[in-house]
């Protein structure tokens, strides 16, 4: 697959992570197939994928814990296929699932992750503090690993992932299965760290996480990158179009034919009983619109225009419907819509 | 520099969270007091036996004391995704490998002495050549650690691992000359006891405990060497096949 990188947002020419050609099976199973891409360095690049798309068996590849079939993977300058050793001081790395010591303490399993990395005592141990504290754990540290939450256990993951300060992140799904406010504040450590200069590579299977947080994503689906830009770009040939959601009290099934009939310029579609979605390329009257509604004998509850989102050219790019990326369905093997 | 650091923290966490626990330290004592009162009763003899039971005894106190322990510092780790970590460190394998079982030596050995320090209070161990008996103690401890290596990255359920090493521990007991002589075993078995390396660090235990040695010790030191190395390298080889994947 030709690369698609577009622009090079560092200006220093070289890609901190590149990857060419690289495809990995299992069986019969092509988890990842001939995939291509740059990373440059400070950048956030964002894996976006469903599930079983291949997210975590690129990354596994990338940090050394999976041999590639064919192609090559060079980090900071090293090749990395051959000898996976070669960058492993450089990178920090956030598995799907925590896998610290249960039986140690928090405070004890960044200690010894520091050690790993040939970090001194004392500077072992005021960076481990110093995560705590960033991280909120103060009252858990001395707790043993096992015994802690969900939440507190990704966040000492991504502590112990970070204690020997990598400038390159590789970062699994990291706000995948905990709860909203824990979501946010690793979101904010995830920019606070692109912002201080971490290269990062995060997959995820939530859209708006990667257009909030990623300078540029990939998409991948079925083992292939099907798209890879920036944000900007992947929005550009939706950015113009004029979005609307026209909340109605009963029957949006049958007035949106009628409404079609009357408006020919614009694009109606009946999301449900009470949704109607508008879509153009020019400015929409929403005047009119509303009035011929409402003559119609339905009542508008509410009307907004939306935002163009990644989450339609997702949609537009892959076939693969929202739904399915939210409620973390197996993927369906036969389909690949590209 | 760097790799020692992550080395003796590797091995320094092992060593607290799995060997000095409760449960490990009095197994270590048991199952040599046990062995050696077992064997002691039934010989039927004075205090005069020791001298012939305590390398038999010194060799399973090793060998129950390292085999088992890589079935929780690899196995285990293995199964909770936490020696990912290990191997996502900085530094090579064969480094890594050595601390995951540099702490299983060393608390081996360790256990060797326990009888030792016991048989100190009942027998006169004044014409035991202590030159020979800790270099075989110390290789004993390697191989029978290695061992334990090359079960545990062989399978993947701690059980297996487990099972697996019991397989091959109680067999090797009355194979190994350790309470038997090798020369006493019936033709059949007698080239499965050569093919054991803990056969020849008996030997040496028995020729620097009495002096009656069957091969001559540069033999037999070469010998097992031999099998630790090798066994060394097949575990490094499985990891690099089956775990990374
Ligand atoms: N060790 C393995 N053995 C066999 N098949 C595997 C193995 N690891 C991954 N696969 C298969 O490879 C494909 C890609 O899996 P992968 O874990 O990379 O997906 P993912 O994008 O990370 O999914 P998720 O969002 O669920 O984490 C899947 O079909 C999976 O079943
Ligand atoms: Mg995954």
């Amino acid at each position: 697959m030709e690369k698609k990188t577009l622009t090079d947002p560092i200006g220093d020419g070289k890609p901190f992570i590149s990857v060419e050609r690289l495809t990995k099976t299992f069986g019969k199973v092509v988890a990842v197939d001939d995939i291509a891409f740059d990373v440059h360095q400070g950048e956030l690049f964002g894996f976006l994928g469903p599930n079983g798309a291949g997210k975590t068996t690129t990354i596994n590849m990338l940090i050394g814990l999976a041999r590639p079939d064919s192609g090559t993977i060079h980090i900071a300058g090293s090749e990395c296929t051959r000898n996976p050793k070669a960058a492993q001081q450089l990178i920090g790395v956030v598995p799907d699932e925590s896998n610290l010591y249960p039986e140690l303490s928090g405070f004890d399993n960044l200690c010894f992750c520091a050690s790993l990395y040939g970090i001194l005592k004392s500077e072992r141990q005021h960076r481990a503090s110093e995560l705590i504290k960033t991280f909120g754990l103060e009252e858990a540290a001395s707790r043993k690993f096992g015994t802690y939450s969900k939440g507190m256990k990704r966040k000492l993951t991504i502590a112990a992932g970070i204690i020997h300060r990598p400038p390159i992140l590789f970062l699994d799904e990291p706000t995948t299965g905990i709860d909203v406010a824990s979501a946010r504040q690793i979101r904010q450590l995830i920019d606070d760290l692109h912002h201080a200069g971490t290269t990062i590579f995060l997959t995820t299977h939530y859209i708006e996480e990667a257009e909030r947080l990623c300078e540029r994503i990939a998409f991948i689906v079925n083992g292939k990158i099907i798209a890879i830009d920036s944000v900007h770009n992947l929005l550009q040939p939706i950015q113009d179009k004029k979005v609307m959601i026209i909340s109605v009290s009963n029957s949006a099934k049958e007035l949106h034919q009628k409404l079609a009939v009357k408006f020919p310029h614009l694009t109606f579609q009946a999301l449900s009983d009470t949704q109607i979605r508008v879509e153009s390329d020019q400015a929409i009257s929403v005047g009119s619109l509303l009035r011929f509604i409402e003559d119609h004998g339905a009542e508008v509850t509410e009307a907004r225009r939306i935002r163009p989102s990644l989450e339609e050219v997702f949609v537009r790019l892959t076939g693969i419907e929202l739904n399915i990326m939210k409620k973390e369905k197996e993927k369906d093997k036969g389909r690949n819509s590209l | 520099m760097k790799r020692w650091i992550a080395y003796w923290n590797i091995m320094l966490k092992d060593m607290r969270t799995y060997y000095l626990k409760p449960p490990n330290i009095s197994w270590g004592l048991i199952f040599p007091v046990a062995w050696t009162g077992m064997f002691f009763v039934k010989s039927g003899r004075g205090l005069e036996s020791i001298l012939s039971l305590l390398p038999g005894v010194m060799a399973i106190s090793i060998l129950f004391g390292t085999t088992s322990m890589l079935s929780v510092t690899v196995t285990f780790e293995k199964k909770n995704r936490s020696f990912e970590r290990l191997l996502l460190a900085p530094i090579p394998l064969e480094l890594l490998m050595l601390a995951k079982t540099s702490g299983a030596i060393l608390f081996g050995t360790i256990n060797a002495f326990v009888p030792v320090f016991i048989g100190l209070f009942l027998a006169d161990l004044s014409q035991v050549q202590w030159l020979t008996v800790i270099p075989a103690v110390v290789m004993i401890a390697i191989a029978s650690t290695f061992l334990g290596l090359f079960i545990a990255v062989s399978v993947s359920e701690v059980f297996e691992a487990q099972t697996f090493s019991n397989f091959f521990r109680f067999p090797m007991i009355f194979l190994c000359g350790l309470f038997f002589p090798v020369v006493s075993l019936p033709v059949f078995l007698k080239p499965i006891s050569f093919m054991l390396p803990l056969t020849y660090g008996v030997d040496i235990l028995h020729g620097a405990v009495q002096g009656d040695n069957m091969l001559p010790l540069w033999v037999d030191f070469l010998l097992i060497t031999l099998y630790c190395v090798v066994l060394f390298f097949i575990s490094l080889r499985n990891i690099y096949r089956k775990w990374i994947i």
